[in-house]
């Protein structure tokens, strides 16, 4: 009897599992997908892949390790450990160091309108035409820097976005050991 | 003009670690005062070696931490956990014992957790019972209440027997102890007898025992000036003195003969002390209101049933102890409504 | 008239020492005129205005001197009449300390005006051009917030209103600047109310003021008792900080909680600073654009605390010089209370329109160099929080910078009041933790929201390359295929 009945419980789980397998299938791959959310999208090719999603599709893979992103930086890889679960690792250098963001300048009286640097955008965030003076719409710019090495004239820099008040950012505490202020009695809970 | 800037609120804090410290160290004297009269001096000596030695480990182990030494003696909470042990212990318990179990208290339940405010389970009472599963023995060995005392020694007497130099020779060591009430009763009760005349004999006082019941008025007066002082909240307090005693009065309504009353519940052991400084450790204890109640009431509820079905005479430590393995849950399930939130 | 409101409770909060008899004993004065006003273009996060005047072009007094389309913006006025010296970098009153862009006029001490826009009879004109009028004149909320007013009274159509809050309870330490108001202009007050009643369409305002300030109560009252209207009625409530905090203070009044994440309209109020209702009467009667305001200025740093009628725009130095100058022990300066104000790094920086105090505060009444020890777990963070948050746990996901868990903890509904901070025995520095913690989240939103754009314009780039590619291929397929179909056509006639 209870052979039986184990027989059954066996079969009937082996029905649900084969059900579940089917109704809750995951389309795509869901952990590139999770990576690339993570990536900062700067899609400069640092990690010796074109582009974010190909780095992304190569960690899910094992292909890549998770510490080749200087954009995305140590918080980055952070992200990538805690959600692989991984152990977390200090960046690369061979593939470049963390720094803050910036954004290409075009200086516009040396440009010979070459349209090279348009060709290299990875988000089209270059403006202009043959013959016709570039500029950078410095919103969209990712920073990735690709434009820097095209430009036969050398007219395209790095800028630091400059702290103002629409970017700035309160301070995280910083902790100071000295002696403690005498308190002050006439305050109560309500 | 240029001025330095700082962050919001500017006004002067109104606490300090180390006053909330000091005030339960100064609440503490009546009852240790009532000790003293009834059970002798000898708690000032255990008081003594517990405060050295938790003030010389905790000096050590923060220096080996690399943190800042001084400031974190200063705060007091090494001295508070080392004279909450050395007033649970007996009063004649030898200086190894007393030694040990702070030694236990700051080591192992402070410091191997991450130090002040990240240890899970109270120090003091963590010392206690490692030395009652170690050494139950002279853990269980009180003396006699002056009342019912047969002898006499003096001060430097009982000095020098807790220091293990020796009883006078005129006194025998089974002379001066003798089972607390709570022991008593639970003996007596397991061997058949009704409470009403196991309440006939000398160690029996007004409520709980001979001197038991003014140490617990001592600390249920200091509590009540800590309350008052903002100190501690009354939840902790009053959970745990309504979860002893509602079970208690339900079982001497039952049964009076087999189940103690309440009232002596209260008075007995380690109740008051328990109430009022030892599950109100901030650390250990639940963060918000409703969790405090409930996390008080557990501990009430857990000491009555230990003392009354259990294997030991008292339970508040084992009772804290347990409670604070609780907390975690307590705090997830009694999180407040935040204001302008559905519930 | 007099309230006999059921009055409600919030949970936690404190009773603070109030140390605003200093600034109230001497009389409201008028600040002079300064020798430069400066008026900053961000007006609150988010807003910023155009100047619309040049360099060099002269402006009197009243004119439109930044504006925008934006609509949470109201027009700035010139306060006096002067040339505009140019729009510079300049120290904002802001809790950054930054430089930001701001118009700089140089006074000529004419003081010529513009003519004021015609006075309203504002219960023969319609709703819509009574706000109007409010955002033309410059209104925003005088409380701290600096909210549009004319935006506040449009909550839209899916809200029904039917209380108008004016919000007198001045609960910081401190500040008088309402407390002086209604003390000296109790009538502008109440028909502020009124005109606000009025542009709402609704009956009913309560006129909410700590129940310490018996002057102004009484000088309310005098004012309620001679106009008689049964719409309003005035209420002391008890002086518990943040009772002064818009949610705190329609809990208190009415027991509804505006929800998380919403605005007080949600259920059904409107809640305006006492001086906005001012300033209201002062834009809609006597068409007087906003450029002026009541600004305390005290503290143990400053020799002769009071009151001051100032220009808004008038650099904080001015206004600390005739209050007498600092005293040898000023250590902090503060735009205002200690509870929630900024500190400053200099006193260049002018007053703004929602700038109600300036503490000059001595070492003995601000916290310098805190020592911070371990939390200890105590609870009193919880107890003392208004909003009945967690401080503790928001502490400890704050420290590890676990966004996800401080938003579970509902880091983003603390109104950063201090309260925590105040009784908190370890002095921990909970509020920056809190703040640093609430400006992550939101860069990280906004990296996030830029990191989606970047991702959707790659994808459209390499998707049109890819297109180009193959065009570009087909092309060649097709003239290949068009070459060959030639050279087959070619062959047979030579052959």
């Amino acid at each position: 009897m209870s052979f039986l009945l184990i027989c059954g419980l066996f079969v009937l789980f082996g029905i649900l599992l084969g059900f579940a397998s089917v109704k809750f299938r995951v389309k795509g791959d869901p952990v590139a997908d999770k990576i690339e959310a993570i990536l900062p999208q700067t899609q400069c090719g640092q990690c010796s892949f074109p582009g974010c999603r190909p780095y992304a599709e190569a960690i899910a893979s094992g292909q890549a390790d998770i510490n080749q992103c200087p954009p995305g930086g140590q918080e980055g890889i952070e992200a990538l450990a805690d959600l692989l679960g991984v152990e977390s690792k200090p960046l690369n250098a061979e593939f470049g160091v963390e720094k803050p963001k910036r954004v290409a300048i075009i200086h516009e009286q040396d440009c010979i309108g070459c349209t090279k640097c348009i060709q290299a955008c990875p988000v089209d965030a270059i403006v202009g035409a043959a013959k016709q003076m570039h500029t950078v719409v410095a919103n969209e710019c990712t920073g990735c820097e690709l434009c820097i090495e095209p430009c036969p004239v050398d007219c395209i820099v790095m800028e630091p976005i400059p702290e103002d008040l629409s970017n700035w950012q309160w301070p995280a505490p910083v902790v100071v050991a000295k002696p403690a202020a005498q308190p002050d009695l006439n305050v109560q809970h309500a | 003009m240029k001025f330095e800037t700082a962050i919001a609120p500017h006004l002067l804090p109104v606490n300090r670690v180390d006053w909330v410290m000091a005030k339960v160290l100064l609440a503490l004297l009546p009852g240790i005062i009532a000790l003293t009269v009834y059970f002798g001096v000898g708690v000032w000596v255990n008081i003594v070696i517990a405060v050295i030695t938790a003030l010389v480990l905790e000096a050590v182990l923060l220096k080996w931490r690399g943190l800042p030494v001084v400031p974190a003696l200063k705060d007091l909470s090494a001295m508070v956990t080392a004279v909450l042990l050395a007033i649970s212990l007996p009063v004649i318990a030898p200086w190894w014992l007393v030694l040990l179990g702070t030694a236990f208290a700051i080591v192992i339940a402070k410091h191997l957790y991450g130090g002040l405010g990240y240890n899970p389970f109270n120090p003091a009472m963590m010392g206690y019972v490692f030395l009652l599963v170690s050494f139950p023995v002279p853990m269980t060995a009180w003396i006699a209440p002056t009342p019912v005392a047969g002898f006499d020694w003096t001060v430097l007497e009982q000095v020098a027997f807790n220091l293990g130099l020796g009883l006078p020779e005129q006194v025998q060591f089974d002379a001066i102890t003798l089972a607390t009430p709570l022991d008593r009763l639970k003996t007596e009760i397991a061997l058949g007898h009704p409470i009403s005349a196991i309440q006939n004999a000398p160690v029996f006082g007004y409520i709980s025992g001979k001197g038991w019941e003014w140490v617990a008025l001592g600390y249920l007066l200091g509590g009540c000036w800590l309350l008052w002082q903002k100190v501690i909240g009354w939840q902790i307090p009053l959970g745990l003195m309504l979860g002893l005693a509602l079970p208690a009065g339900l079982g001497y309504l039952l049964d009076s003969e087999q189940f103690a009353n309440p009232g002596f519940h209260l008075a007995a052991g380690a109740t008051m002390l328990g109430a009022f400084f030892i599950a109100t450790d901030p650390v250990t204890a639940a963060t918000s209101s409703k969790g405090r109640l409930f996390y008080g009431a557990l501990i009430g509820l857990l000491t009555y049933l230990i003392r009354t079905f259990g294997g030991y005479p008292d339970a508040i430590a084992f009772s804290v102890i347990l409670a604070n393995l609780c907390v975690p849950t307590i705090d997830y399930l009694t999180r407040p409504r935040v204001f302008g939130q559905r519930s | 008239m007099y309230s006999m409101l059921k009055l409600f409770n919030f949970h936690g909060g404190l009773q603070l020492p109030r140390h605003k008899q200093v600034s109230l004993e001497r009389p409201v004065a008028t600040a002079s005129l300064p020798e430069q006003l400066i008026y900053p273009l961000q007006l609150r996060p988010g807003v910023r205005l155009t100047a619309t005047v040049q360099p060099g072009e002269r402006v009197l007094a009243g004119q439109v001197i930044a504006d925008s389309e934006h609509f949470l913006a109201t027009p700035v006025h010139a306060a006096s009449s002067g040339v505009v010296r140019g729009i510079v970098d300049w120290l904002a009153p802001h809790p950054s300390g930054l430089p930001d862009h701001a118009v700089v006029i140089d006074t000529d001490g004419l003081e010529q005006a513009v003519a004021p826009m015609p006075g309203l009879d504002y219960r023969h004109e319609t709703p819509a051009t009574i706000k109007a009028r409010i955002r033309q004149a410059g209104v925003v909320g005088l409380g701290g917030a600096a909210f549009s007013t004319a935006v506040k009274l449009n909550p839209g159509p899916n809200r029904v209103i039917d209380t108008l809050i004016l919000n007198g309870a001045e609960c910081e330490p401190y500040i008088t600047c309402d407390n002086a108001l209604m003390q000296t202009r109790a009538r502008a007050v109440v028909e502020g109310a009124l005109i606000l009643l009025h542009a709402l369409q609704i009956g009913r305002c309560l006129i909410a003021v700590e129940d310490h300030m018996t002057e102004a109560l009484a000088a309310l009252d005098a004012v309620l008792a001679e106009v008689k209207d049964r719409r309003l009625s005035r209420v002391a409530v008890p002086s518990v900080y943040p009772t002064g905090g818009e949610r705190q203070l329609i809990k208190v009044l009415t027991g509804k909680e505006a929800p998380s994440g919403g605005i007080p309209a949600d259920v059904g109020i409107v809640c305006q600073n006492v001086g906005t209702a001012a300033a209201i009467y002062d834009a809609v009667v006597n068409g007087l654009p906003l450029t002026w305001r009541l600004v305390t200025v005290t503290g143990k740093g400053v020799a002769r605390p009071s009151n001051w009628l100032a220009r808004i725009g008038t650099p904080i130095a001015d206004l600390i010089e005739q209050s007498g100058g600092y005293t040898p022990d000023v250590r902090r300066l503060i735009i205002g209370g200690p509870m929630m104000g900024f500190a400053l790094p200099d006193d260049v920086i002018p007053i703004a329109k929602a700038s109600n105090c300036i503490l000059a505060a001595a070492l003995s009444e601000v916290d310098v160099d805190r020592e911070t020890r371990a939390c200890i777990r105590c609870g009193e963070c919880a107890n003392a929080c208004p909003v009945n948050l967690l401080p503790q746990q928001l502490y400890w996901y704050s420290r590890v910078n676990n966004l996800d868990k401080l938003k579970q903890f509902s880091l983003f509904d603390c109104i950063e009041c201090g309260c925590c901070e105040v009784v908190c025995p370890s002095h921990i520095p909970l509020v920056n933790y809190y703040r640093a913690a609430k400006s992550k989240t939101l860069t990280k939103a906004k990296q996030a929201e830029k990191a989606a754009i970047a991702k959707r314009r790659h994808d459209a780039n390499q998707e049109r390359k890819a297109r180009e590619q193959a065009e570009k291929a087909e092309r060649a397929r097709a003239r290949k295929a068009a070459l060959a179909a030639a050279k087959q056509q070619e062959q047979p006639s030579e052959s």
